[in-house]
């Protein structure tokens, strides 16, 4: 699996609240809400995003709230990938749940420009970046995890292991 | 090697005689728990997956808290949607209004949770019931639905950090300054993916309302838990509550930390954490110059008995400042009954602050005291990030709820001092 796109870029401590502000949580629909992805901190973004563009920020990416909705926005708006130095865990737990790919990658998250455009291949957690064309190599995901990517989500691979 | 008491609280629901850092394990949960933001979705995926029955009705809380009474109507569908699944579910734990308070208040004050319990929870600050001796962590509604249908949560077993306390608070400060320090310290990641394990002879000076405040805002550092040990506080606390039997868990001897902090409670002074990160803190006495157009106690943080008593007694025959909204927000049915009983409420209103029933309200932003651009606002919540409580120009500062009403009365930001 992979995704190519330009990047979106972001400091350390991104919060699930700038994600997606609580005001908007009144809903469920991911289409809605995806509207309001993070406009407290880049009201272009929602304008400029495409499908599978990339999202490279610092230390602690998703830091705060449970709200699933935060990696569900990100998802229905298009990103195909997030790169961080690190996620808050419940950020990462999520995103691993509903199928929203992430990388860890200090380097790549250090270097990476906006607007650059990357290709990144979440089988090898190689990340090439198009305009320097230097690769970076992610922390691969342990092999639990990436069962339950291959199944779909936390509920399908359960729902396999229940059906098996 | 020893275990942590995190550790092994996880390999007894995992059915394992030892644990390691790093294992990805399978755990029985004891009690999962959604609210009326994080169910819906919740329900959602669990249909969505085909499941029709929850695993145990007895071991899942649903309560309707952080936008109810309902506040609007889209927030209506949501509550709906929520009391419709749990009464078609016959979920026993299920709060709505007149019997809600916010959760993480809520559920240790009910016994729901107890000493020894494994839980997840759909919303962050689960965490909280480390204070009662259990594992409790935030997780997101694909978990939530997950730990209904099967009474099964994933993790991966914490290191942890140990904080060795000493000494004893002062008058004007609480468990609120304690967290604030530490996470000022320690940093918003400072203990990303890890235990925060609170022992040493200090303990024994901490109420269970500092204890669940502390742990409530674990997860303000990154940490996956906070936990203290069991002792006579947390025994005499859940006696005549609890509705399962308390199993009590201790460290190992030889348990090992990643790291060891030392904390003298006498230390800790009235701290704020300034905007836009909960590690900006600050002691509340170099703050004098802010001036504040709106104070909010309550949140599942400091919404306890002990935060209403401290805001009575700061606020009791005095007058909050002109100029200046103060929102006071009891957890808890409960709390809030016994608020109007013991006179607070009378107080409060005399003094010129306004009273709420239970709710999350604007902690997040939601409603019940929304900041406008350029305005400040004092708050015993957990977050300051931007935009948490409304215009994406407004800040909040975080403080205790001695802090916060002694703000109320000068109408700027000020510790406590008894006169």
């Amino acid at each position: 699996m992979q995704t190519k796109g330009k990047t979106f870029r972001y400091g350390n401590n991104v919060d699930t609240d700038v994600i997606i502000p609580a005001r908007y949580l009144n809903t469920a629909d991911a289409k809605e809400l995806s509207l309001h992805c993070m406009e407290d901190i880049d009201k272009e973004f929602v304008k400029k995003v495409e499908p599978g563009d990339v999202v490279v920020a610092g230390w602690n990416f998703g830091c705060g709230s449970s709200r699933e909705h935060a990696p569900l926005v990100l998802k229905t708006c298009g990103v195909g990938c997030i790169i961080a130095k690190s996620f808050a865990r419940i950020f990462y737990r999520n995103a691993i749940n509903i199928g929203l790919p992430i990388l860890e990658c200090e380097e790549a998250a250090e270097e990476i420009k906006a607007g650059d455009t990357v290709t990144v291949d979440f089988d090898t957690g190689e990340i090439v970046n198009g305009r320097t064309g230097k690769s970076y190599r992610a922390q691969p995901f342990p092999e639990f995890i990436q069962d339950i990517i291959r199944a779909g989500g936390l509920l399908a691979a359960i729902g396999g292991e229940e059906n098996a | 090697m020893g275990m942590t008491m995190t550790q092994k609280i996880l390999a007894a629901h995992a059915g394992l005689d030892t644990v390691t850092v790093g294992q990805l394990i399978r755990a029985k949960i004891d009690m999962v728990l959604g609210n009326d933001i994080t169910t819906p979705v919740a329900v959602q995926e669990f249909e969505k997956a085909g499941f029709d029955k929850v695993y145990d009705k007895e071991k899942v809380a649903i309560v309707l808290d952080h936008f109810v009474p309902n506040k609007d109507i889209k927030a209506a569908e949501q509550s709906k949607v929520c009391r419709t699944f749990a009464c078609g579910h016959s979920i026993s734990h299920f709060y709505d209004v007149g019997k809600m308070g916010i959760e993480h208040a809520l559920l240790p004050e009910q016994g729901v949770v107890t000493a020894g319990d494994c839980i997840i929870g759909a919303d962050s600050h689960t965490c909280t019931y480390g204070a009662l001796g259990a594992f409790s962590t935030g997780v997101g509604s694909t978990d939530m639905a997950a730990g209904m249908a099967t009474g099964m949560a994933w993790f991966k077993v914490p290191s942890a950090i140990q904080f060795r306390l000493t000494g004893k608070l002062r008058e004007n400060c609480s468990g609120k300054d304690v967290i604030l320090s530490i996470i000022g310290q320690i940093g918003v990641d400072g203990a990303l993916y890890k235990s925060m394990e609170f022992v040493g002879e200090g303990v024994k000076n901490l109420s269970m309302d500092d204890r669940l405040c502390i742990c409530n805002m674990a997860v303000e550092a990154g940490a996956k838990n906070g936990i203290f040990p069991v002792d006579e506080t947390t025994m005499a606390y859940m006696k005549g509550r609890t509705e399962r039997q308390p199993v009590i868990f201790a460290a190992d001897e030889d348990a090992e930390y990643e790291q060891v902090i030392h904390i003298n409670l006498s230390d800790i002074v009235p701290t704020v954490s300034c905007p836009h990160l909960p590690e900006n803190t600050r002691n509340a006495d170099t703050l004098g110059d802010v001036k504040i157009d709106q104070v909010v106690i309550g949140s599942c943080t400091n919404g306890r008995m002990e935060d209403m008593e401290a805001a009575y007694r700061v606020l009791a025959g005095k007058k909050v400042k002109d100029g200046v909204r103060c929102i006071i927000i009891p957890a808890t049915m409960q709390i809030y009954r016994e608020c109007v009983q013991r006179g607070y409420v009378t107080a409060f209103i005399d003094a010129g602050a306004v009273v709420s029933t239970p709710t999350c309200g604007p902690c997040l932003g939601g409603y019940m005291g929304i900041l406008a651009a350029g305005e400040k606002c004092i708050a015993t919540t957990n977050r300051n990030f931007v935009g948490r409580m409304g215009h994406t120009d407004s800040e909040v500062y975080l403080a205790s709820p001695y802090t916060a009403a002694a703000s109320a009365i000068r109408g700027y930001i000020t510790a406590y001092k008894e006169a």
